[in-house]
């Protein structure tokens, strides 16, 4: 074995690879998250990469980033990375503010010639100083090691450079301590129809590595603990695969066929990609022509008795809105699904932000009331989506599932749930016998106010639904004023009624202290931190971050109304800070806010709590 | 397909009282679907009807089948989607000329290119009649309507060439005063697999009264269109005396007899020929130079959209060795934790 000096034992580290985004980084971030799972670290990974597919190489607006945190007790990718990797300047000056103090800086030092100094708009030739680089730097030869790695190979001087990103990932596997074998053996995976690339690379990796061995004297290496975590067989998951994934699981347990109608749009598209994949387990996916189209084409697919879906981004959702309140009015089970993004208009189509809860909560004509439920981190994708279908079948109406782009693109590990884990869920059809007992479309029962759900091609039932005012008691057209109003009032009742069947909230952290931390949706990891290191300081802090946002779950208020303090955290201008304070006017919300495209630091979150509970 | 069951037009009639107004075209083609329904014999718990939004969009309510009255312009995505999760039902789509055209234009050619099996109803009446009399995009140009005082400046779409445009497998054309040909046209639309458009020349009395009567007017009609049947010669006029020739590039009306022209001469319609090429040149006839025609101008097989995702679907299916989703986890790359 190699002997190491200067060997650290770490809880948990943060790596960020960054370089052009045509340099791989994300490749090369995946494969080490994968890695280190494999060995039973906890992972979160968080890919940060620019709205141009191939920006000018070597600027600064082509920079791409990867920051994964490995370790113990791994709740978010890191606030600020122990070790930088970048592979130009471009990327050094992009990603200096990401890197802690007295970290490790490892660049590609063929790289930082004076031209491709000046393409990232150096102005002096030191650039360690103009950014204020207060790190150990590793300048490492990369390119030309990865030259004459692969000088005999044959290959061309482009295909050569390309294998740059493997000798960064075999130089931070070394520092790591990770084991190559498993890297590699993602490589020829990855490679299977190309065996030569993945020769090439797979040398590449061998020489990071043992460049890394060859030179350790002069840097710090670490040992990274290991969870003990619970159980099982592992994969490593994304978001929107696992909201995928959640809603197969859901399919199966409802026995209903799977439907998909979606239209690509950043950062949702993996949703589409991955259920498109699926037709090997029996789901129709379809990229219709719009977004109208996708939603239109799944409320069709809903119609017809299919467990319905759509995913999309805000600006989708804006698209849908008529359509999601056809959905609302003729009560049928939909699933819409919002990973949002920076806004409003095109916005920040690959960054993450929570702006689209009141958009998603009002964003209708009329009153449209449906369910809204978000998902706190990449593998509860699963579980919310899962969720999100259970209550749109077992309540016949749509709800829309809220995560973002941070959690779909991070991935954790995530343990696949055993056969019988999850319950079976009960669509609400009619039965032969309520022909004669005065069946109607609108007919509901009387305890949750659901409708009966007649899948087209049953005998005896053939019906017509239709986004016009329904009367109450015959299901025909209507216009009667008294008769609207009663049916708005029961169309907002069946869906305050969800309250019924959904989890009571939790508290985390300490729940006898002053001050209660509320968040929502994909800030989880950070707050959850946050609210561990202020405990852990001697401040307590309660913490209940909400997964159900409409309805609430049922003891919402009782929480509220305990704490003198409460503080809600979320990545806009208080959107769901104003959904409580509405409804809950006697207590005095406070907030915390980011609007800027990124997820909290858990620093911001630490420094904000404290102002607020000094203060 | 229960196709065995006879049915008569009650079958497929709904207890709702129809609200068009009367002397609508609209109610002649209801009763001419309910006959079409009943001639093709599909159970009323096997057909579904979906529209859109504007006064054809209400026919849903109409029938006592499966039916979905949604949004404005939108029928035809629902309707796609629809199919494609439920290929066993049989479904119908009616739009108007505003719905299907304008607003929801982008879901008709898309709808025709996909060639889902849907039997589209296109009641094209020119005008919007639910808001009361603006111009539609099949208005013809400088019409003059209460959104165009001083007249439209632009050209209309011509449905058919859309369709063709979309490489459309099917392309009918109905009138509502000709209610067998009518009839003959939805039968064949709902025999065709694949998306089959049928634009019904419908006449909104209110709004836009005789806006089709060049053509319907008893006195020319027979002189003005020409009802085209496959493998029939194309032989129109009150004597039955004019046929449809090709002249180089183009077509032709010619009295058989008259200037050399035989009745050897006169084409014979092919509506299962590939090439559209023809089948454009006809649906472009207009009623002046040469006769407006009804009939099945259209009907070739191709692959059919809802049939080909089931196809695929049993095909992946069948290549893996996994049936549920935890199955499916478990054979790709994992780790155990003990």
């Amino acid at each position: 074995m190699l002997e190491k000096t200067n060997v650290k034992m770490l809880e948990k580290v943060v790596v960020r690879f960054s370089g052009d985004s045509g340099d791989g980084m994300q490749l090369v971030g995946n494969i080490f998250s994968n890695v280190s799972a494999g060995i039973g670290n906890q992972i979160s990974t968080f890919p940060d990469y620019p709205a141009e597919v191939r920006a000018p190489q070597g600027t600064l607006s082509g920079v791409s980033g990867f920051q994964v945190s490995v370790g113990k007790g791994v709740h978010t990718p890191g606030d600020k990375a122990d070790v930088l990797v970048s592979m130009n300047p471009a990327a050094l000056k992009q990603n200096v503010k990401f890197l802690k103090e007295g970290g490790v800086a490892i660049v590609d030092i063929d790289c930082f010639k004076k031209s491709d100094l000046e393409k990232a708009l150096f102005t002096t030739d030191d650039p360690y100083t103009e950014i204020g680089l207060k790190a150990q730097v590793v300048e490492v030869p990369m390119t030309s090691m990865v030259k004459a790695a692969l000088a005999d190979s044959g290959m061309d001087l482009k295909s050569i450079t390309k294998c740059k990103n493997m000798f960064a990932l075999g130089l931070v596997c070394w520092l790591f301590d990770r084991p190559l074998e498993n890297a590699i053996k993602f490589i020829e995976n990855k490679f299977a129809k190309k065996p030569a690339v993945a020769e090439a690379n797979a040398k590449v990796i061998r020489a990071g590595y043992d460049y890394g061995n060859n030179i350790h004297a002069s840097v710090s290496t670490y040992r990274i603990e290991t969870d003990s975590i619970r159980p099982g067989v592992y994969t490593d998951v994304n978001g929107n695969t696992a909201t995928a994934w959640g809603l197969v699981m859901a399919a199966e347990k409802a026995n209903l066929p799977l439907f998909l109608g979606s239209y690509p749009i950043t950062p949702a598209t993996d949703v589409l990609h991955e259920l498109a994949k699926r037709k090997d387990l029996g789901v129709k996916a379809c990229q219709m022509e719009d977004e109208i189209a996708g939603i239109c084409s799944a409320i069709g697919a809903s119609f017809a008795g299919n467990l319905a879906a759509t995913s999309t981004s805000g600006p989708g959702i804006a698209l849908k809105g008529e359509a999601m309140g056809l959905a609302v009015m003729a009560e049928l089970p939909l699933v819409i699904i919002n990973v949002q993004r920076g806004g409003p208009s095109t916005g920040l189509p690959t960054k993450t932000e929570q702006t689209d809860l009141m958009q998603c909560l009002y964003g209708r004509n009329g009153e449209s009331p449906l369910a809204v439920v978000a998902a706190a981190s990449p593998t509860d994708c699963f579980e919310m989506a899962f969720e999100a279908a259970r209550i749109a079948v077992e309540h016949m109406t749509p709800v829309i599932l809220l995560t973002d782009g941070f959690i779909a693109n991070g991935s954790s590990a995530w343990r696949i749930p055993e056969a019988d884990e999850y319950p079976a869920i009960k669509p609400n059809f009619v039965k032969p016998e309520m022909l004669e007992q005065g069946w109607k479309p609108y007919k509901r029962d009387e305890e949750t106010l659901v409708r009966y759900w007649a899948v087209p091609g049953t005998e005896g039932f053939m019906h017509r639904l239709g986004g016009l005012e329904k009367d109450y008691n015959t299901s025909a057209i209507s216009t009667d004023p008294i008769n609207h109003e009663k049916m708005v009032a029961t169309r907002q009742e069946k869906v305050n009624k969800i309250a019924n069947n959904i989890p009571a909230q939790q508290v985390q952290g300490n729940p006898d202290a002053d001050t209660l931390l509320i968040g929502w949706g994909g800030t989880y990891g950070h707050l959850y931190t946050a609210v561990e290191e202020l405990n852990a300081a001697g401040k307590p802090v309660a913490f209940a971050h909400f997964r159900y946002i409409n309805p609430l779950p049922a003891n919402t208020a009782e929480i509220i109304k305990k704490y003198k303090n409460v503080v809600v955290a979320e990545l806009n201008n208080g959107q769901f800070a104003d959904f409580l304070q509405a409804k809950f006017p006697m207590v005095n919300i406070k907030r915390i806010n980011k609007v800027q495209g990124q997820p909290f630091l858990v620093q911001e979150v630490v420094e904000g709590l404290t102002k607020i509970m000094e203060g | 397909m229960e196709e065995n069951k006879k049915y008569t037009n009650a079958d497929f009639k709904s207890d709702q009282y129809v609200r068009w107004c009367p002397g609508c075209g609209d109610h002649a083609i209801l009763a001419v679907l309910h006959k079409a329904m009943a001639e093709v014999g599909v159970a009323p718990h096997m057909t579904a009807v979906i529209s859109g939004i504007g006064c054809s969009s209400r026919l849903p309510y109409y029938m006592n089948t499966y039916g979905f009255h949604t949004i404005h312009g939108r029928g035809g995505a629902i309707a796609t989607g629809f199919k494609t999760a439920n290929p066993k039902m049989t479904v119908w789509q009616v739009c108007g000329d505003g719905d299907g055209l304008a607003i929801g234009g982008n879901h008709f050619i898309h709808e025709v290119r996909r060639n889902v099996d849907l039997n589209v109803l296109l009641l094209n009446n020119k005008i919007y009649g639910l808001t009361k009399g603006q111009y539609s995009p099949t208005s013809d140009r400088g019409f003059v309507c209460k959104s165009a005082p001083y007249g439209t400046t632009e050209d209309p779409f011509i449905p058919a060439e859309l369709v063709f445009g979309a490489r459309g497998t099917f392309f009918a054309r109905g009138i509502d005063v000709e209610l067998k040909i009518s009839q003959e046209v939805m039968v064949a639309a709902a025999r065709h697999k694949g998306c089959s458009v049928v634009e019904m020349l419908q006449n909104c009395v209110i709004f836009n009264h005789g806006i089709h009567n060049f053509i319907t007017d008893k006195e020319n009609r027979a002189d003005r269109t020409i009802h085209l049947v496959h493998g029939e010669k194309m032989i129109f006029g009150k004597e039955m005396n004019k046929g449809i020739v090709q002249d180089g590039f183009a077509l032709k009306a010619v009295e058989i007899g008259k200037d050399g022209y035989t009745i050897d001469d006169v084409l014979v319609h092919d509506a299962h020929c590939q090439s559209n090429f023809l089948h454009q040149q006809l649906a472009m006839m207009d009623g002046h130079d040469l006769p407006l025609a009804i009939g099945v101008i259209r009907d070739v097989e191709a692959p059919v959209y809802d049939q080909e995702v089931e196809k695929q679907v049993a095909e992946v299916q069948g290549k893996k060795g996994y049936t549920c989703l935890r199955d499916m986890l478990l054979a790709g790359e994992t780790w155990e934790v003990k």
